[in-house]
């Protein structure tokens, strides 16, 4: 079990605004740092602590845990940080199963939990909480906007596939709630699975213009590959997790010209991005991924309510968040009414840039987007 | 059109199915001759493929790559053997799978610290791209037909290696009979570090294979070693020519179960329960026949010892 313990170093000097009476904030971080999908959780991490090792404000204490991507041992960090720790916010969780485990007994207890990865549709309608943000997207959302993207190209007959879970239905169910032309064919694959001829014979036989997949992690790489090796060239869509700067190397220029959504990207035009991509490039010595936003965004977030309010008065700090007055990567950046974000997806391209495969915008699907589920929250 | 794309799914269930036979062939091999489970072979496909890719990358040559995983994933399992399995051979299962399991978890940490927590790059030369045209009408992959071939060699190269050679015989005697083997003078110790080493070298082969078509990943292993071990128990533990039976068949019937089994169902019921039901099918068809053909066949498809 590796456990650290990282405390922003006190530094008077940098203190500009007084403040009142702060109190200090301890933020328990639960994420996947072993075994497989790690990347995930790592660059969450290190994105996150980027902006807590900027702020450099010695109010904010980080705790990290990894969970190994098993919901049991998450629960069990959180009920140690809750209460041995004494965290006022939990945050890391990169699965939706995880997150489930985890969340709703947490934020039940007044913990605070903002979420930088997972956005399950359970905890977006009647289950949203007012304890309970996401910081990162709800779980539809790019799924939506690739089904828009897919009329804006009059794809007229696509096929689409994702692997038979509770994610990969909401990823079928998000592209089908957009798309408006004909379905070649709807398939769900075993989750994990790691060979897909049969699934690529049958989109070739198929007669399909277009082909939507969702497929995180290694079982996208393996697609992919495979697709491109068997001379597929139908168009490819999905969205970012295939095609994300951790992963996209070990897929290699089988990814090349695939058109994929995400809320964020390194070439999005503002000061705010540009310091993160710079920064983050000279911290780690890579470039960042979708996943490092979104876990730089979270501790932003919580940098800025802590500028304005203090932790003890949980209505006010709860509000100071609600109110997202941080600059966020992704530019235009607020909350719903169910506390999940409102904002642009992005239309990207897989291009080669020296050497490095990397992601392009090349335009927008869904401007200030809401999730499909904000109706049926209570908040 | 539709002969010709069930003509091309047999041949992706014949290519799973050569594929599971070099992963089941080690461990029916290691299990039939020295009575050990060894749940730590998925490991060594594991380490095969990261061998091929970092040798691949480095060099620029898969072929490399490929010799590459067969040499590092043998050594390690040599090193496995002498370090932890020879004191396990007189322990009961349950000490052996205890053991195994740790390697899996050492071994795939140890990889996350040599090889970072990313999915590896492992592509197929350029020549394998594409399709190549079988019997004027079906475009196959190229790739996939090299793994048939490749994979049926190998199938031949250990037929021979276990029934026509003086090593095999030996190798077939300490299954027999461990004692009256050693009590004639044949170095016993050393020809169960050779077994392992052969079964961890099919094992690293296999997955610097398929690890070019699919994503050189931490845990990549332990999804087909399930396959591996639904193989072994079809076909008859110990038995390499049940694991070449029970892979093919298990292939077959796991790539036209995804294939066909939606599409047949929609036949007598509603489209979309259908697709729901043949994928959740498709998904345990294997695990189904494992318990039908164990009901008929105890012992497997062919019992080894008689």
């Amino acid at each position: 079990m590796k456990k650290q313990l990282i405390t922003s170093m006190l530094s008077a000097a940098l203190c500009l605004a007084p403040q009142v009476e702060a109190s200090p904030v301890k933020v328990g971080m639960i994420t996947t740092l072993s075994g497989g999908g790690s990347g995930l959780g790592v660059d969450v991490r290190d994105g996150f602590m980027l902006a807590v090792n900027k702020a450099n404000n010695s109010d904010l204490e980080v705790i990290i845990e990894d969970d190994g991507r098993k919901p049991s041992l998450a629960v069990q960090i959180a009920d140690k940080m809750i209460q041995k720790d004494k965290v006022d916010i939990l945050t890391g969780i990169i699965w939706s199963n995880l997150a489930m485990a985890v969340v709703p007994s947490s934020v039940n207890q007044g913990i605070l939990y903002l979420s930088p990865n997972a956005g399950p549709s359970a905890l977006a309608g009647k289950g949203c909480n007012k304890n309970y943000f996401n910081v990162a997207w709800q779980n539809d959302n790019l799924h939506e906007a690739m089904g828009s993207y897919a009329n804006g190209e009059e794809h007229q007959n696509s096929f689409i596939l994702a692997p038979n879970y509770p994610a990969g239905k909401d990823a079928l169910t998000g592209y089908k709630r957009f798309y408006q032309g004909q379905l070649a064919g709807e398939l769900y694959t075993k989750l994990g699975q790691t060979d897909y001829a049969a699934e690529i014979a049958q989109i070739r036989a198929s007669g399909a213009d277009s082909v939507f997949f969702f497929l995180p992690g290694g079982m996208g790489i393996s697609f992919m590959k495979q697709y491109s090796q068997a001379g597929m060239t139908i168009p490819l869509m999905g969205p970012a997790f295939s095609f994300d700067q951790g992963i996209l190397q070990a897929v290699g220029k089988s990814a090349l010209g695939v058109r994929n959504s995400s809320q964020w990207n390194k070439d999005i035009d503002n000061a705010a991005n540009k310091t993160f991509v710079a920064d983050f490039e000279s911290a780690y010595g890579r470039l960042p991924s979708l996943y490092a936003s979104q876990g730089y965004d979270t501790a932003n977030l919580i940098l800025s309510a802590m500028q304005s309010s203090d932790i003890n008065d949980k209505d006010a700090f709860r509000a100071a968040i609600r109110s997202a007055q941080f600059d966020s990567v992704r530019g235009n950046f607020r909350f719903g009414n169910n506390q999940h974000p409102i904002q642009d997806i992005y239309v990207r391209e897989v291009v080669m840039q020296g050497d490095v495969l990397t992601n392009k915008i090349i335009g927008v699907a869904l401007k200030d987007h809401q999730d499909a589920y904000a109706a049926d929250c209570a908040l | 059109m539709g002969a010709i794309l069930f003509l091309e799914q047999c041949l992706n269930g014949l290519q799973l199915g050569i594929m599971l036979f070099l992963m089941a062939a080690g461990l029916t091999l290691i299990f039939g001759v020295m009575g050990l489970i060894n749940l730590a072979h998925g490991s060594l496909y594991m380490i095969g493929a990261f061998a091929c890719a970092a040798v691949a990358s480095w060099t620029g040559s898969f072929t490399l790559g490929l010799v590459a995983s067969v040499v590092v994933a043998a050594a390690a399992g040599a090193l496995i053997e002498i370090g932890v399995m020879r004191r396990l051979y007189q322990r009961e299962h349950l000490d052996q799978v205890l053991a195994t399991f740790a390697l899996i978890l050492i071994s795939s940490e140890a990889m996350r610290w040599l090889f970072g927590s990313y999915p590896l790059y492992l592509d197929v030369p350029e020549i394998f791209y594409g399709a190549i045209n079988l019997f004027g009408v079906l475009q196959y992959s190229r790739y996939r037909l090299f793994i048939i071939v490749l994979g049926l060699l190998t199938a031949v190269g250990i037929y021979l290696l276990i029934n026509k050679t003086r090593i095999g015989m030996r190798i077939r005697a300490g299954a027999a009979d461990r004692q009256m083997t050693a009590a004639l003078g044949i170095n016993i110790s050393l020809i169960f570090t050779l077994v392992f080493a052969l079964g961890a070298a099919l094992a690293g082969f296999a997955g610097a294979l398929v690890g070019s078509i699919q994503s050189v990943d931490i845990g990549m292993g332990e999804p087909v070693l399930i396959l591996a071990f639904v193989v072994v128990v079809i076909g008859g533990i110990g038995s390499i020519r049940g694991a070449l039976v029970g892979a093919i068949i298990v292939g077959m019937v796991d790539t036209l179960g995804r294939g066909y089994l939606p599409q047949l169902l929609q036949l007598i019921l509603d489209p979309v329960f259908a697709n729901t039901l043949g994928a959740a099918l498709a998904s345990i068809a294997i695990y189904l026949l494992m318990i039908i053909i164990l009901i008929f066949k105890p012992q497997g498809l062919f019992p080894a010892h008689g």
